[in-house]
């Protein structure tokens, strides 16, 4: 680990004019960053430690639920509004990691965690995302994990959010702040595919911090759904996930939204599969017809091949449990 | 009331979750300073040079040793294991991941950062990763089984019975690199004292610690002193001396201060061992009855470059002595790589191996529509065929038939896919399990002192399983006291030396000392008893409760010692196997039984129930033979569904070095397990009758598992771990 030099301001304005700094990076819960410090993969001088800035609300209202970046994932996970409103939120966070991590780890953090590519993680080997231009051996090598949706000849790392997934089904919005200001960020436009420049995995500027995080509740909100899907029955990344929010009225779709998780270079919706479900009847045969348009354009690597199936059937049982 | 089979709460338990139980790294030995390993970042090559200028000039740091510094280790070749390197003798890159230097440093974090600083500079070779590319550059093992058997046997005409069977099967099986994981992290603590050498290492065998290190230092053993009283477990990769122990004792030697030196998670998977991929081939043949004609397990395992040692998996051995089938032949090969030295990990050989093999004989069952337990009946062999010995023991039988029922057996429809619970594909499979019973000289010192307290101590191990709370158990039993009077001490190479604690054979070696040396205390004690009551008959004198007692005399042991002058009596025994090897071929048996749930549309497999019976000869504590067992199959369903390192071909770097990417079970993986010891008193295999159940009920576990996942299915998977989307169609 590199020696690194830490500061916990109490307010926003020092924090972020610290961060803008060269080789610094926030800190929140820590539980991606310091694994990452510790393997020097991330080898920031400052660190600037955002608990002093007491930013760990849950606001649940009549228009929407407003969450401040530094509410713990066990927190937002269990939040009766959370739970009664947007179920989808509640029901992601618990399937990711385990009690102590999501004990300690922040929603703001969630959205910013680093791929868990084997390649990436490790110094010993060459990466694009870690070190541009170095190559990639995942698209030649151990790649069951990676993504199939984005990917290009330089990256084809996963996000590895849950969470992420669920907000895009959520419509939510990203309050972004830096040295000039506050910008609102939706929660599509937040991530960004690698396409050449695979170390950019956000539209976070340099000293730029989430401070907020938005949702509307709406009906769909309320009738949504996380399916994941992997290996080990807990404590594990997605090897596919699927995220439902759908509006019904009587048995038509009104609105839906869906997306995966596991088979994108960032957290992916699927707009050919709500195209296919909007304003048709919620039947069996419509369902299986919209999911199988799921991952349309996938490109699986060599070891996993399986992964568009297994998206589409993923899609499908949960868009079949949403509506059941 | 007897100690020795009672469920006694282990000893060690209040010292482990209160911190209190004191492992290899957490000595507090004053000046101590901190080592950190640099491992190479290619497969194959040398060293050209380093670059050290940035390393040495940072905070701390007290030596950098290197190939070029690096103590010439004078006797290696006296090393009495088969791991020879790498240990910075020389500047060949031979794997992805080896040690090529050690940075010391007064702070950890300072080693560390050091470490991260150290820059070389490779001539790269081309690294051989591909084990299925290399099968046909195979080779015999030189030493299998440390030169004990041959690596290939042949009995009858297993071709030609092949050729002239009914029904057969002829496929080849698949089991990856896994690699141990034991929760405490490899870790010595070395310090000099003139030419005399401590370390507090994390060790299954304390004994061979000393003489490698001695051999390597060129030291008299006695010169060596190996300190161990705690293991966070080692699962066999704790077994042998890796060359960490012995950087950290040169280490010490060139910096002259105390050296720790800790292994990170990720250096695990190349530092000490893992258990090799095998690629295995069953062909099997029986007549129309289901009665076998032939057998053959022709396999491969994967190696290291041979000049690093040599560890073969000994994956067909059950293959030759569990069935009864006049045509057998078994091979072992070996297929070098530019990889690390592979070891012993649980069940080393028969985890792999009747994977193979018991799938093969499900396959089998399959073919000749019998039932799996029938067909294994029908193929049950009353004497070893192998050997043509007599079983010391074997209740195997009782095992399926006791198995079967607590599982329902008799409730399963044959036909794949025919169970489910509503949409979910139910499968119930099954599979045997068989271990040898191991055993090896041990010995062990008893006192007690003039306040009537017992002090046993040996230098054995325990690897976590319960070594203290049964040798106290022993020790009471045989001396007659309750167990709160007993202390027994291990893990220090100063007590009287006993085996590895690997091969499961720390009860059926060690428990027969404590008793030897216990009995040898009890004459000590009627030797007084004689002497203070002149005339009474020797045979009439019982010693028990703490009290002596023979006709018309009574009086407690420490006044009998008082009596006689004697602060304290000692007595020290040592015990070995005899005869009963040559008489009896020693095993431990099981039944395994596994449901599955599946998930037909998403393919995650989850096991949903597990029942294992067990001979494992004379139980010594219940509750830590429970432990053991539900620990086994845990470690099987790891192997069946989870488990699996992942070498990227290119580099021959291991991607998943952490225990977030290698996958191991969680409570949420693991069902109800029933277990079931399956009485036996096997008075043959030594004085206790305990055959070992370490690596027992982890045999037997991946293949019942994936017999299950065929039943459940009708897909038949070859290989582990069994994968979604091995079964998504």
């Amino acid at each position: 680990m590199q020696a690194f030099t830490l500061t916990a301001p109490s307010d926003l304005k020092t924090a972020i004019a610290a961060a803008s700094q060269a080789h610094a990076k926030y800190i929140a819960g820590g539980t991606d960053l310091l694994q990452l410090a510790k393997d020097n993969v991330e080898t920031p001088t400052r660190l600037i430690d955002l608990e002093a800035l007491s930013m760990a609300g849950i606001h649940a209202g009549a228009e929407g639920l407003h969450l401040e970046p530094l509410a713990r994932m066990a927190d937002v996970a269990a939040h009766p509004a959370v739970v009664r409103g947007w179920p989808v939120l509640s029901q992601s966070l618990l399937a990711s990691a385990s009690p102590q991590i999501r004990n300690m780890a922040t929603i703001g953090g969630n959205l910013l965690q680093r791929t868990r590519c084997g390649y990436f993680r490790d110094t010993g080997f060459a990466c694009n995302k870690r070190q541009p231009g170095s190559g990639c051996p995942a698209i030649g090598g151990e790649n069951r994990m990676h993504a199939i949706l984005g990917v290009g000849d330089q990256c084809i790392a996963t996000h590895p959010s849950d969470m992420a997934v669920a907000m895009l089904v959520l419509d939510a919005t990203i309050a972004v702040t830096g040295q000039t200001g506050t910008r609102a960020v939706p929660i599509g436009d937040f991530h960004v595919v690698p396409g050449t420049t695979p170390n950019i995995e956000t539209v976070l500027q340099p000293g730029e911090m989430i401070t907020g995080i938005d949702i509307p509740a709406t009906a769909a909100a309320r009738r949504s759904y996380y399916l994941k899907v992997r290996d080990r029955a807990s404590f594990e990344f997605a090897l596919v996930s699927a995220a439902v929010a759908i509006e019904l009225d009587g048995n038509t779709i009104r609105s839906v939204r869906v997306a995966a998780g596991g088979v994108g270079t960032k957290p992916w919706r699927l707009p050919e599969v709500e195209a296919a479900l909007t304003g048709r009847q919620a039947d069996a045969a419509t369902l299986k017809a919209a999911a199988d348009q799921a991952g349309a354009g996938a490109k699986p690597a060599a070891m996993n091949g399986f992964k568009p199936l297994l998206l589409r059937r993923s899609v499908l049982r949960a868009l079949q449990t949403v509506t059941a | 009331m007897a100690m020795i089979g009672q469920p006694i709460d282990r000893l060690d338990g209040r010292l482990k979750v209160t911190g209190g139980a004191r492992y290899a790294a957490e000595f507090r030995i004053p000046n101590t300073v901190h080592a950190v390993l640099v491992q190479s970042t290619i497969g194959a090559g040398s060293i050209a040079r380093f670059d050290l200028r940035q390393a040495n000039a940072m905070p701390g740091v007290l030596a950098i040793i290197t190939p070029d510094n690096a103590s010439k280790l004078t006797h290696p070749e006296k090393v009495p294991q088969a791991v020879a390197g790498p240990l910075l003798q020389n500047n060949d890159i031979l794997f992805n991941g080896q040690h090529i230097a050690v940075v010391v440093a007064e702070t950890l974090e300072q080693a560390q950062a050091a470490a991260a600083a150290v820059r070389v500079r490779y001539n790269r070779g081309e690294a051989a990763t591909s084990m299925d590319a290399m099968l046909s550059q195979a080779y015999p093992p030189k030493h299998f089984r440390n030169g004990q058997r041959p690596p290939d046997s042949k009995r009858g005409d297993p071709d030609g019975g092949f050729d002239s069977g009914s029904v057969k099967v002829n496929a080849t099986y698949i089991t990856p690199i896994e690699h141990h994981n034991p929760m405490e992290p490899h870790a010595t603590i070395a310090a000099w004292n003139g030419n005399k050498l401590t370390v507090w290492t994390a060790t299954q065998g304390i004994a061979g610690a000393q003489a490698t290190l001695a051999g390597q230092f060129g030291l008299e053993k006695s010169d060596v002193r190996v300190i161990c009283p705690y293991l966070g477990a080692g699962f066999g990769s704790k077994g042998n001396t890796w060359p960490p122990a012995s950087l950290a004792a040169m280490a010490a030697r060139m910096v002259r201060r105390p050296v720790k030196l800790v292994l990170s998670r990720a250096q695990m998977y190349t530092s000490n061992g893992y258990r090799p991929r095998t690629v295995q081939r069953l062909k099997m043949a029986s007549d129309v009855n289901g009665s076998l004609i032939a057998v053959r397990h022709d396999g491969f395992s994967s190696m290291s470059q041979p000049i690093l040692g040599e560890f073969s998996e000994p994956f067909a051995l059950a293959t030759e002595m569990l069935y009864a089938c006049p045509n057998v032949a078994v091979t072992h090969r070996l297929v070098a790589l530019n990889a690390a030295l592979p070891t012993y990990m649980r069940a080393p050989g028969e985890a792999s191996g009747m994977f193979a093999l018991e799938s093969a004989m499900d396959e089998m069952a399959v073919a000749l529509k019998m039932d799996p337990i029938a067909f294994r009946l029908r193929n049950y062999a009353d004497t070893d065929p192998h050997e043509n010995k007599p079983f010391a023991s074997k209740a195997l039988k009782a095992c399926y038939l006791q198995g079967a029922e607590a599982f329902g057996w008799h409730k399963r429809s044959a036909a794949p896919r025919s169970m489910r619970d509503g949409n979910m594909l139910i499968g119930w499979g099954m599979a045997t399990s068989t271990y040898p019973t191991n055993r090896m000289p041990s010995a062990v010192k008893v006192r007690i002192d003039h306040n009537g307290r017992v002090l046993v101590q040996c230098a054995t191990q325990d690897i976590g399983t319960g070594t203290y709370t049964v040798m106290t158990q022993v020790a009471a039993d045989t001396l007659g006291l309750p167990m709160h009077q007993i202390r027994f001490e291990l893990g220090d190479s100063d007590m009287p030396a006993a085996p590895v604690s690997g091969g499961s054979m720390t009860v059926a070696s060690v428990a027969p000392s404590v008793q030897a040396a216990c009995l040898a205390l009890v004459e000590k004690i009627k030797d007084l008893a004689s002497t203070a009551w002149p005339g009474v008959p020797r045979e009439a004198i019982q010693v028990g409760g703490g009290q002596v007692r023979a006709a018309g005399h009574e009086a407690s042991i420490t006044a009998l010692m008082e009596h006689g002058g004697q602060a304290f009596l000692e007595a020290e025994a040592r015990t070995a196997p005899g005869e009963e090897k040559k008489q009896f071929s020693m095993h431990a048996f099981g039944a395994q039984f596994a449901e599955v749930r599946i998930d037909p549309d998403l393919g995650e497999i989850r096991v949903s129930r597990f029942v294992g019976a067990f001979d494992g000869g004379n139980i010594l504590n219940a509750k830590t033979a429970r432990s053991q067992l539900i620990g086994g199959i845990t470690y099987g369903i790891g192997m069946a569904l989870l488990e699996e390192t992942l070498v990227d071909g290119e580099t021959g770097r291991i991607v998943n070095t952490n225990v977030a990417e290698y996958v191991m079970p969680v409570n949420a993986d693991i069902p109800d397990i029933q277990t079931i010891i399956v009485p036996n008193d096997d008075h043959h295999s030594n004085a206790l009758g305990a055959k070992g159940i370490g690596e027992l009920p982890m045999v037997g576990v991946a293949a019942a598992i994936a017999n299950a996942v065929y039943h459940a299915t009708g897909v038949r998977v070859r290989k582990v771990p069994i994968r979604i989307e091995d079964i998504l169609t």
